[in-house]
């Protein structure tokens, strides 16, 4: 996404979405991003830090345990074996004891450990999932059509699954190893410190390689994430338009494209495997040279007398499992640089403001009358061109009113405005005197509800579809809101009647049926203005005439804008306004603008000769 | 979701991967081999240190020194050889096979029938398309390999220790026997948890994506924070079930651990009160213990690779209901010609029922017939829920027809080539499906190759000139769905679209529902110069949108109750009076 966002916090290259999918940050970007991902992290662990240390303790216990295991065997033999055949065998018995007793130990915690860990895995996914959810439902809809939902949809599904790959293979791999590493330094040190100095000699090139694995990760990964995400797009928004798909044969030209992505995102994950296909064996290869060297060194020493051999034979052993646990780390960094791209991705959707902001100091409106008025309103989408200039309009609380006009004049702009889908680019609108960016949300969206162009239904059930207009209301209350539009009939056809599943996007019920849907769970929102945008625009007319009439009691004392173009609706209105490339040119009631030679009057004696 | 079919064994239920996997094998038994070799290596460094410091450097022979050093450095770089040439040779076919069941999966659900879109939550597909074939990848990289040269170096570890002594060997090979029964039990167990958890990561993903698409309806009523709770519940759901995979694996991991452990503990005290009887040297017993220990980390990664297995093996089962699932739409074996194109398009007694109907009313498509002539223009009008947009959608085997037939130009639709159907039939929905590409892509969806006076021309004739306001013009970017533009535009572009691809037939699905009274004029005044030469079926809920039509049908019940001209029907049917006339009563005696 290279447009810009005159909504972002400052105006960097890299802040929020922006700059995505690029990949040659330099390196103020790529701080700055760093720190975002940081902060996001550690506001992740924050609240779990208690339960992180009990983990870590639990590593470090167990971990004394395992490495107990093999001196207890080593006492055994050397203390144990020499007692039995003195024929005691408590040295022996203490060793087995001793042995069962860490082996139980050791097992028990690493158990509890899997658990502890996965809570905290857990914990902080459901957490991040949460935080990702709650902030794309609060970024306007203006966001929304640039990003695309493959995107968001992306972010909540690969992008989170990588972490939690990192997460479960967990920090025990970290502390365990490390722990492992240091233990082993320092008994080696202890022992003969020369060959401890080249076990750190060692650790310089392990720097290097280490150094060049994490940059050259970074960009793979990155590249993984992007491509991924790509391949999301593109696979959701075929399964979302599969009928036209079918119906106009772009099968075999998406199968193209599909397999190109597929290669970009095979070419990006072999990028990044293969680095680490480097990284490990060239691990290996330092502890087999390092193991080599220590070996050269001392093997000298025990030949000059220098050195006991016993103590070489340690100091070869302890070298080369030095390097073990370091294999360990490498993958558990592997992980965590694949989890550190797909953080950033998070953390710069996470980072994006709203453009649609909620109040700081939010204005409650306990009853709305539904006052509605425009000052000095001005309106395009985004940097485009305007498409309503400047007007002021008052629409008056209990009026129903007509907003009529030829196609793509503004007018569902007009009502997307109304319902703070996008605040007016200068001049304010306000509810009973309260500016619209003022009001407390909850407020607004009691007051103010839409029934939108495209009538959109969720998969589950009728009832749950209807109810969406007042989460929580009885059977009774929905079947009375489908009653009023015209709709029980329908519904109560269907094979599990209110509870039967729509299907994705309402597949299930015809255009219409849908409409009604929708106007019902309108209804049941029982909001002070009310909002239609060509709600029956696909019913039939005798279902039409059900929903005027529903709607005549309906509005009788709320404000209501009607956004159609069939003009029966204008019969039941108080006032029309008509729209023409963003100006109300006409405005009055309807039986003034019939009777005058007016736009209105034009479009209605047109609209009555197409009926017959 | 259609799951819990007849269970299949793992083994039998990863081999269904082999076909995708075949030309990638050779390299995956190289890498497997590389692993081996690397793992021996591992085994052998160990072994040839104690060899060399017993030997050579006993003597204090510092010019001895060299041999060992290059010993250790040759051995120690083809270990490190062999984990690369491993990662290399698995690397390749890995991704190949990933790639090819990913585009084989694409592929199939293009192929499958709307209904089957209908059944089934876009998340579960999606999930299925992403993270199942991932799990699979995975698997084939590092699971099946590890899991094969584990077990491998298992039995043989075996084999050293009951060489060094029988009896510790039995002891060891008995007591390891309750690790093959928690394994096993281990399978009952994670299983079941491994598939819900892809399950409801599936539904998760379904979630957002409706939560973004119906981000407008959410918006509106304010509902941000509901949809937020529904979704909490769901990942509510997915962590526990998280958990309870994380539990199993605990619980095999603490006995992986604690079997060998009392197991050593056992061979400690046998050992020592062997070799207080005299029957095991003090250096076998040294060689025992130091064999089982390097035999502890396979036996302990048995547990992951296990869970990793049953994670890909569930992830396939998922993977190939898809794959599997019948295609009850497909190309004939014997494809028919039309060999005089004319567009004469015929409903034969066709009947048709959608499959999840309740069961005992009618078909929604009742025994309809209807002939629409070549060049003919025949509207459908109907109800609210009528079955319009149905039959609208068998024309082109969106949907087969459950009874009857429909022909075209006398050949059976069923006996078409689909894409050679689709290319004769072109339609526009009822709601404007558009993509997130340009205005040329989205109305030359039908036909690609069209030159830019074929695309201005439908452009024009669904009144489609403000694409030329456009920021940039044709070329202009629609957002998602083409929600940046109004309803109407929508509406015309998805005319546009049908009328260039130059069909024989057109479907139109109440295609000028959303337009003002002007500007549905000048359409049809223009469409009707295109339907003059073309057969179409438009579906019609307004007087106006009827006025395009030569002839009308009413629908009633599932039959075409009546066909006749606007007029004729509106003076003698009373039902399409009630369908299709808003005037009220002293209005039609007004006029009459
Ligand atoms: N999200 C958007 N981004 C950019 N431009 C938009 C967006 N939505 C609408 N427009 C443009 O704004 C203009 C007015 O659109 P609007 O949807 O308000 O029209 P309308 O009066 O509702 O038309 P219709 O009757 O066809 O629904 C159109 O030219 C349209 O292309
Ligand atoms: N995919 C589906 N699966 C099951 N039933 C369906 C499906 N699509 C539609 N139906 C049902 O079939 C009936 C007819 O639907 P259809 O969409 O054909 O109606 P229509 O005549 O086009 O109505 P409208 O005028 O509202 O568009 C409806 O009752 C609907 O509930
Ligand atoms: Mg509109
Ligand atoms: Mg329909």
């Amino acid at each position: 996404m290279s447009d810009t966002d005159s909504t972002l916090s400052g105006d960097s290259t890299v802040s929020g979405v922006t700059g995505e999918e690029r990949n040659d940050f330099n390196k103020v970007e790529s701080r700055q991003i760093r720190d975002r991902s940081l902060k996001l992290l550690n506001s992740l662990l924050r609240p779990l830090w208690a339960r992180t240390t009990l983990t870590i303790a639990v590593v470090v216990v167990s971990t004394a345990a395992q490495v107990a295991g093999p001196a207890i065997i080593a006492f055994g033999i050397d203390t144990g074996l020499p007692a039995a055949l003195d024929h005691r065998w408590i040295p022996l018995g203490l060793a087995v004891v001793g042995y069962l007793f860490t082996g139980i130990i050791g097992a028990v915690l690493i158990a509890w450990y899997t658990v502890l860990s996965a809570r905290i895995g857990q914990a902080i996914l459901f957490d991040l999932r949460k935080r990702v959810f709650r902030h794309t439902q609060r970024l306007s809809v203006e966001f929304h059509e640039t990003y695309t939902s493959g995107r968001i949809i992306a972010r909540q599904t690969s992008d989170l699954e990588s972490i939690r790959e990192l997460l479960d293979s967990g920090i025990n791999q970290l502390v365990q190893s490390g722990l492992y590493m240091l233990f082993i330094a320092i008994a080696l040190f202890l022992l003969d410190w020369k060959s401890g100095v080249v076990l750190v000699i060692a650790l310089v090139p392990l720097a290097f390689l280490t150094r060049w694995f994490a940059s050259r990760s970074q960009l793979a990964f990155r590249e993984t994430r992007v491509t991924s995400a790509r391949l999301i797009v593109q696979f959701v928004e075929t399964m979302t338009g599969i009928r036209a798909v079918k119906a106009f044969r772009k099968e075999k030209r998406n199968e193209t494209g599909f397999a190109g992505l597929v290669q970009d995102y095979r070419a990006a994950n072999v990028g990044a495997i293969k680095l680490f296909g480097v990284f490990d064996p060239g691990l290996v290869l330092i502890g087999n040279v390092a193991l080599a060297v220590v070996l050269l060194i001392g093997g000298l020493r025990v030949a000059a007398g220098g050195l006991e051999i016993g103590v070489l034979l340690a100091a070869l052993l302890y070298a080369r499992s030095f390097f073990a646990p370091a294999q360990e780390m490498a993958m558990f960094y592997n992980s965590y640089q694949a989890a550190a791209a797909s953080l950033e991705k998070i953390s710069g959707l996470l980072e994006e403001r709203p453009g649609v902001p909620d109040p700081t100091r939010p204005i409650d409106l306990w009853e709305a009358r539904g006052d509605l008025r425009f000052d000095g309103v001005e309106f395009g989408y985004g940097a485009g061109k305007v498409i309503l200039p400047n007007f002021d309009l008052e629409l008056l609380a209990g009026q129903t009113i007509a907003l009529v006009g030829s196609t793509g004049a503004g007018k569902s702009t007009l009502a997307k405005l109304v319902s703070r889908f996008y605040d007016p680019s200068k001049g304010t609108i306000s509810l009973d005197g309260v500016d619209l960016r003022m009001l407390h949300p909850k407020d607004l969206r009691r007051a103010i509800v839409m029934v939108t162009q495209e009538a959109y239904l969720f998969s589950g059930s009728v009832g749950e579809n209807i109810s969406l207009g007042k989460p929580g209301a009885s059977r009774d209350e929905i079947v009375g809101a489908a009653k009023a539009v015209g709709a029980h009939e329908f519904i109560s056809a269907l094979p599990d009647g209110y509870d039967t599943d729509v299907n994705k996007r309402g597949g299930r019920v015809s255009a219409g049926q849908r409409q009604l849907i929708s106007f019902a769970r309108a209804f049941l929102a029982d909001p002070s203005v009310l909002i239609l945008d060509e709600a029956t625009a696909s019913l039939d007319i005798p279902s039409e005439r059900l929903v005027q009439e529903g709607l005549q009691t309906l509005l009788a004392d709320r404000t209501a804008i009607i956004i159609a173009h069939r003009l029966s609706t204008v019969a039941i209105a108080d006032r029309v306004l008509v729209m023409e490339h963003g100006r109300i040119v006409e405005d009055g009631t309807p039986a003034d603008l019939i009777s005058g030679t007016g736009r209105f009057a034009h479009m209605h004696a047109a609209w009555r000769d197409s009926l017959v | 979701m259609p799951a819990g079919e007849k269970r299949q064994g793992t083994l039998a239920s990863m081999l269904r991967i082999y076909p995708y996997a075949k030309t990638a094998m050779p390299r995956l038994y190289l890498g497997m081999a590389a692993a081996l070799v690397a793992a021996v290596v591992a085994l052998v460094i160990p072994q040839v240190l104690r060899a060399l410091v017993d030997g050579p450097l006993q003597d204090g022979d510092s010019s001895q020194i060299w041999w060992p050093v290059v010993a250790v450095l040759g051995l120690g770089s083809l270990e490190a050889l062999m984990i690369w040439v491993r990662r290399a040779f698995v690397l390749q076919p890995a991704t190949g096979i990933e790639s090819r069941m990913r585009n084989a999966l694409y592929t199939r659900l293009q192929d499958l029938p709307v209904s089957f879109h209908d059944r089934w939550a876009s998340g579960q597909l999606l999930s299925r398309m992403l993270s199942d074939i991932n799990l699979v990848r995975r698997w084939l990289q590092f699971g099946l390999i590890l899991l094969v040269v584990n077990s491998l170096t298992i039995v043989v570890g075996l084999v050293f220790l009951l060489s060094i002594s029988w009896v510790l060997g039995l002891v060891f090979l008995v007591c390891s026997i309750p690790l093959w029964i928690f394994s096993y039990l281990f399978e009952n167990q994670y299983a079941a948890v491994a598939r819900r958890s892809q399950d409801q990561a599936g539904d998760l993903a379904t979630a957002v994506e409706e939560s973004v698409h119906g981000i407008r309806v959410l918006k509106a009523f304010g509902r941000g924070s509901y949809a937020l709770k529904g979704f909490a519940t769901q990942a509510e759901q997915l962590r526990g079930t998280e958990l309870a995979k994380a539990r199993a694996i605990a619980n095999i991991w603490f006995w992986l651990l604690l079997v060998p452990d009392v197991t050593f503990a056992i061979s400690l005290l046998a050992g020592v009160w062997l070799a207080a009887a005299g029957q095991l040297s003090v250096g076998q017993l040294v060689a025992f213990f130091a064999t089982a220990t390097v035999l502890r980390w396979p036996v302990e990664s048995i547990g992951f690779l296990l869970s990793m297995t049953f994670d890909a093996r569930s992830a396939t089962d998922r993977y190939f209901e898809i794959m599997e699932a019948p295609n009850t739409i497909v190309d004939p074996e014997h494809p028919k010609q039309i060999t005089q194109p004319e567009g004469r398009l015929v409903f034969h007694d066709v009947h048709f029922r959608y499959a999840d109907a309740a069961g005992d009313t009618a078909d929604l498509l009742d025994g309809v017939t209807l002939a629409i002539e070549p060049g003919e223009t025949m509207a459908v009008v109907g109800v609210t829920g009528s079955g319009k947009s149905s039959l609208t959608a068998l024309t082109t085997r969106l949907y087969d027809v459950t009874g009857g037939s429909i022909t075209l130009d006398g050949v059976d639709v069923r006996d078409l080539l689909r894409s050679d159907l689709r290319q004769r039939i072109a339609m526009a929905f009822e709601d404007a499906t558009l993509f997130s590409a340009s205005v040329r892509d989205n109305v030359l969806l039908g036909k690609p190759d069209s030159t830019d006076e074929e695309l201005s021309e439908a452009l024009d004739i669904a009144q489609a000139d403000f694409v030329f306001q456009l920021p940039n013009g044709i070329d202009t970017l629609i957002g998602e769905e083409g929600l940046s533009l109004s309803g109407g535009q929508r509406q015309r572009l998805a005319l546009a679209r049908a009328v260039a691809a130059r069909p024989q037939v057109l479907v139109l699905d109440d295609p000028l529902s959303a337009l003002d009274v002007d500007t549905e004029a000048l359409v049809e005044a223009a469409l009707r110069r295109v339907l003059a030469s073309t057969t179409a079926l438009v579906v019609a809920h307004r007087p106006s949108t009827v006025m395009l039509a030569d002839r009308v049908a009413l629908l009633e019940h599932g039959k075409i109750t009546a066909v006749g001209r606007h007029s004729e029907l509106l003076a003698t049917n009373e039902h399409y009076r009630f369908v299709i006339s808003s005037l009220d009563d002293e209005d039609e005696e007004l006029r009459a």
